[in-house]
């Protein structure tokens, strides 16, 4: 019997011929990514470890993100601690403020989500990683603090879901769309704990940035890992990204591998998807929540501040203006995406149609700062979360979209169909 | 062996119930304990002992990844959680400070609060002595038990390390 690509991974870094589900085994990591949370986090265990240096063989990538530039003096302080410790431990990937952007969109960008690699951090969305074929899961400090300190880390062999993605999806449906439908198909609890490798003709076509929407999308299914098997895409982006590093040999599911379950899904029907208040699950089609007023549109995150997710919004946005009772932040992932951004004109367009255009980070996605949410405000957001405060205010409204479906609703004052906006017949 | 009075709860008990988020800065084991299950039953601290076994519906520990969920049932001395089943940020976090957990489809159903229980862990056979039923969840691997034993994972590979 074959193995499935997280049983292969973990086998190969416990060190054994083989794993099964349900097994708990002892793994080797590979890298370790910090951010400004996650940083001040691990210092305690890390002083009850008795830890004094980072374990030869992590890779440790430091990525401040949460809190930049510092909005409060707390901040700070954690950014300073951050610094400190990737000087004091050697860190040789520190992206420092202006230097990188979001820590999961600068991991896949500069090249540290390696094929076949165990790689963890403090953060959930650290999944993001199976877009590469990495096996990246969120860890709590103590944990993450283990890992940099002993280089290993237990790990309970999860059961795999394969998730088989057919047909033509039409136009402005994303990656996102697809991520939302199947977390309303999926539910809160049915993909605990388990892997899910996404295949089919569907994920084959996805570009890397969408992989990565996805496999970011999916933890809030509860999931350890979401992973896409290494394609010659994968290889291509991969060896332009290490900028010469070597790419590790990818890991691809064996043919016969035993999967919980196998659930197939005919997207040529589906329709540009939302997530309501309060739960990413919480699914519906565009025209079921069409025609709801929003006070904020945002543009941004991990999910969706990449720079094919800015390209689709300017093209919805472009000659339009913001709705005068619209506010629109528009957060790009990373500097090289704001970069590239300006360099295409896409930050051009954003301004000129009334949006404000933010440094990167995490800032109004996780409701820290740069455009938070007053009571009674509804807001239509790329990001992926929508729990009740999750942007600001527990009487605040959250609706998750695709960027297309933000911009367009940013020009029409309300929830809207960006299929309507150009006058197509949906 | 542990041995212990039921206090039971439902389903999706997040991490704000345990231990509500505005105590986060805390970290010192008197303070963090006086805080266990306040956001769901304020009275927990009066009526719970040493060794007592908190049995839940599904989900356990959903929402956020605070240690201090964990931390906290600990510090009142919780000898065990049986869930339906445990989210996995809760679980890895049990393992991690050494809290006992085990999981059990169907204990919410087998057994009622203030139930005294009887519970190996290495075996996952549970025992209720107030009405006689047995169940068995399943066997706890070895790295796990050991884990455990060393006070959770911190301690384990702590030891670990010290040993080169």
């Amino acid at each position: 019997m074959g193995m499935t690509m997280i049983e292969k991974i973990l086998a190969k870094h416990a060190g054994r011929e083989r794993v099964a589900p349900g097994e708990i085994v002892e793994a080797r990591i590979d890298t370790v990514m910090l951010h400004d949370v996650g940083t001040p986090g691990v210092q305690r265990p890390l002083k009850e470890l008795g830890a004094k240096k980072i374990a030869d063989n992590v890779d440790c990538v430091i990525i401040p993100d949460h809190y930049v530039p510092a909005p409060t003096v707390q901040a700070a302080e954690n950014l300073k601690l951050t610094k400190d410790f990737a000087r004091k431990m050697g860190v040789r990937h520190f992206y420092d403020v202006g230097r990188g952007g979001i820590c999961h969109s600068i991991m896949v960008e500069k090249g540290h989500a390696l094929p076949g690699q165990i790689i963890v951090a403090p953060d959930a969305h650290a999944t993001t990683y199976g877009a590469c074929g990495a096996l990246g899961t969120g860890l709590g400090v103590t944990d993450t603090a283990i890992a940099l300190a002993a280089g290993e880390l237990w790990f309970k062999v999860p059961e795999t879901v394969k998730v088989v993605l057919t047909g033509k999806p039409g136009r402005f449906v994303s990656a996102k769309d697809i991520a939302l439908f199947l977390l309303n198909e999926f539910g809160n609890e049915r993909l605990i704990y388990r892997s899910v490798e996404i295949t089919g003709p569907v994920a084959d076509g996805l570009s890397l940035e969408s992989r990565a929407c996805m496999a970011n999308m999916m933890f809030e299914a509860g999931v350890k890992a979401c992973l896409f098997v290494p394609d010659s895409k994968t290889m291509a982006f991969l060896k332009r990204a290490t900028g010469g590093r070597s790419v590790p040999e990818p890991v691809r599911p064996d043919p016969d591998a035993k999967y919980e379950e196998i659930a197939r899904y005919d997207l040529s029907r589906l329709a540009p998807f939302v997530a309501a208040p309060h739960n990413p699950t919480n699914g519906r089609k565009i025209w079921e929540a069409a025609g709801i007023k929003i006070d904020e549109a945002f543009l941004g995150s991990c999910t969706n501040g990449r720079l094919e997710d800015l390209r689709v919004a300017a093209a919805v946005l472009k000659g339009k203006k913001i709705h005068r009772d619209v506010r629109m932040i528009v957060t790009p992932a990373s500097q090289n995406v704001f970069l590239r951004a300006m360099a295409e004109g896409l930050i051009q367009t954003f301004v000129e149609a009334g949006a404000l255009v933010t440094n990167p980070g995490c800032g109004a996605c996780l409701g820290g700062h740069l455009g938070l949410l007053a009571p009674g405000e509804v807001c239509i957001s790329s990001s992926n979360r929508n729990f009740r405060g999750r942007m600001g205010s527990r009487e605040a409204e959250i609706y998750l979209a695709s960027p297309a479906v933000v911009a367009a609703s940013a020009v029409k004052g309300e929830i809207a169909d960006p299929r309507l906006l150009e006058g197509e017949k949906p | 062996m542990i041995c212990g009075k039921v206090w039971k709860y439902g389903e999706n008990l997040d991490t704000d119930a345990i231990y509500p988020g505005k105590y986060l800065v805390y970290f010192d084991p008197e303070e963090v304990a006086r805080h266990a299950m306040e956001g769901i039953d304020p009275e927990f601290l009066q009526k719970v002992k040493p060794g007592d076994i908190v049995v839940a519906g599904g989900n356990f520990g959903t929402g956020s990844a605070r240690e201090q969920a964990a931390l906290a049932l600990k510090y009142v001395k919780i000898g065990l959680v049986i869930a339906e089943s445990f989210s996995r940020t809760f679980y890895r976090n049990a393992i991690a400070i050494g809290l006992p957990v085990l999981e059990l489809k169907g204990i919410t159903k087998a057994v009622a609060e203030g139930d005294e229980l009887s519970v190996d862990l290495q075996t996952g056979f549970i025992e209720n002595r107030t009405t006689g039923w047995s169940g068995k969840a399943a066997e706890q691997p070895e790295l796990l038990l050991k884990m455990i034993a060393a006070g959770g994972a911190l301690h384990y590979y702590k030891n670990k390390l010290a040993k080169g």
